[in-house]
């Protein structure tokens, strides 16, 4: 039996609309154990001053915290260097970051960019920017019937023309693991650069970019127990010093003329102004939560929360799942009910006390492939529970008849 | 709770098919589109010498959203320009709280049974779709002329 994980979190034993709270939109966000709440009012309670700035204890104390949690999550990720890690606001910001300062620099007439149709907005809007800015074409690796992407489009797609492989960790929609390890291989031997969206991953299955050989890997804080606001950018000190800076300002500078300024180095380089030290002090303090848990453990409960779950719904014939047959798969379960749109079915549930998502899940081209206008998706974390599964197991049976369907 | 929102009513309205059609005559053809949850209709309307003769519609999207766009197109058609565009002021005051009083909210007719949306912060976009979308599309057929 594993540890009550509830007691760490008081959020979820509040109530939602008169009913036990049953919290599976962990692909959204997480929720947030009293170690990461209590590491920002500490932070705030007693060593909030500017970082890098001062040259008072107090400032110092800032900055202390606020590199330890960069030196934390290097670790973390088996980054070569601390100052491979970049503090963003979230993943999408580490997106843009690559997509502004390395692919509207290094891209030409021509180029082509490599991404797969499961990808979240945020790892294919920034790539439609730099495609069309630059002349180069957006490719699509497609999926095949089980949600996997297709090794027939990766071989066709991948060639010497793809400067950049944009490719999502794990689906956000169907959660799929994609073999990052191979595909980073593959695109390296055509001379492309690898960027890797983390968001679903690092916060559920070990990563670690020297194994993957991930040009760069992206991740936001708030869907791994962390405060909202606080996102990372891993990315090879080689690419990363090559590139200009993000956004311009204090802190990113080296000398100021009135004409001419020079960079600072790395990291600073790339965090212009105050930085968020209480989201990099919870990213720490969640990191440290995460290791303790460990992720065998992680892996183990979510997988029989998700396989439970997917059997549960396999029973019921007017449920339709996606990317429900296929082994690698973790915590997130995407269906629909029949006749019912995606938003009725979650405002059911909602007034049962469990919480899920409904609509495209910032991922329209892959509702357009699924030919989906919207799907219902149930994310799991660890600290989810087998009776939480139940409860969404109960209310899915009760959607048709509220809808006056069954 | 959940009786007071998926009524037989909004049901029916909801799967009826009447409305679903395209229009050989319309003047004014206008998409709607909810970006945060991917619902869209495309709404036409046959407007000429200032009344709606006809109206009908094409779209996917939830419940509420569906059973709101037909309510609105069997309230509608046959109204003047001027009357509709006051239902529809009304109805958007109905969805947003501004207007509770059952009696100010009867020429709404059917449409009123989607009062207690305005109970519901997360459905209340759902409700007005289509209504933001008439009242769009009368701003836009109005500039042109």
């Amino acid at each position: 039996m594993s540890k009550n994980f509830i007691d760490d979190f008081p959020i979820l034993r509040t109530q939602m609309n008169g009913h036990a709270l049953a919290y599976l939109d962990n692909g959204a966000t997480t929720q947030k154990p009293d170690c990461v709440v209590r590491s920002i009012c500490g932070y705030y309670g007693g060593c909030n001053a500017n970082p890098h700035r001062g040259v008072y204890e107090l400032s110092a104390k800032a900055t202390k915290i606020y590199e330890d949690a960069r030196r934390k999550v290097a670790k973390f990720i088996n980054a070569k260097s601390a100052r491979e890690i970049i503090f963003t606001k979230n993943a999408t910001e580490s997106l843009n970051l690559v997509a502004y300062c390395y692919g509207l620099t290094n891209l030409h007439a021509g180029d082509e960019i490599l991404i797969t149709v499961a990808e979240h907005h945020s790892n294919l809007v920034p790539w439609q920017m730099v495609a069309r800015a630059m002349g180069a074409r957006l490719n699509y690796i497609y999926l095949t019937a089980d949600g996997n992407l297709s090794a027939a489009d990766i071989d066709a797609k991948l060639t010497r023309r793809t400067k950049i492989l944009a490719v999502t960790q794990i689906s956000n929609v169907l959660g799929l693991v994609n073999d990052v390890k191979t595909l980073a291989a593959r695109a390296h031997e055509v001379g492309a650069i690898v960027v890797v969206d983390g968001a679903q991953s690092v916060p559920h299955i070990p990563v670690d970019v020297r194994d993957l050989d991930a040009d760069f890997l992206a991740f936001s804080g708030h869907k791994m127990l962390s405060p909202m606001g606080i996102g990372v950018l891993y990315g090879k000190r080689e690419l990363l010093d090559e590139m200009p800076p993000f956004l311009r300002g204090g802190d990113m500078i080296e000398y100021v003329t009135e004409q001419e300024t020079t960079f600072a180095e790395l990291p600073q380089k790339f965090e212009a102004g105050t930085q968020n030290v209480e989201g990099a002090a919870g990213l720490s303090a969640a990191i440290d939560y995460l290791q303790t848990v460990g992720f065998d453990e992680i892996a183990r409960i979510e997988h029989n929360l998700t396989t439970f779950a997917i059997d549960e719904l396999k029973k019921l014939p007017y449920v339709e799942l996606y990317g429900c047959d296929a082994a690698n798969k973790v915590g997130i379960v995407t269906f629909n009910v029949r006749d019912v749109h995606p938003h009725d079915v979650a405002t059911i549930l909602d007034a049962q006390g469990v919480a899920i998502r409904a609509g495209h899940h910032c991922a329209q081209p892959l509702m357009k492939f699924l030919g989906v206008n919207a799907t219902c998706r149930a994310s799991f974390y660890f600290y989810n529970t087998r009776r939480d599964v139940e409860r969404l197991i109960d209310a899915v049976k009760t959607v048709r008849g509220v809808m006056h369907l069954a | 709770m959940l009786e007071n929102i998926y009524t037989e009513l909004i049901a029916e309205h909801s799967q009826s098919r009447d409305n679903r059609r395209t229009l050989p005559n319309a003047t004014i053809t206008e998409r709607g589109h909810n970006p945060t949850c991917g619902d869209e209709i495309t709404l036409s309307l046959e407007v000429t010498d200032g009344l709606i003769r006809d109206a009908a519609f094409s779209g996917d999207g939830c419940a509420i959203s569906q059973a709101s766009t037909d309510m609105m197109i069997e309230l509608l058609r046959g109204k003047t320009v001027d009357e509709a565009k006051k239902l529809a002021e009304l109805f958007i005051d109905m969805i947003h709280g501004d207007i509770t009083d059952d009696d100010e909210l009867e020429p709404l007719d059917e449409a009123a049974a989607l009062k207690n949306i305005s109970t519901m912060p997360a459905r209340v976009k759902c409700a007005t779709l289509a209504w933001h979308t008439f009242d769009t599309a009368i701003k836009r057929s109005e500039a042109q002329r």
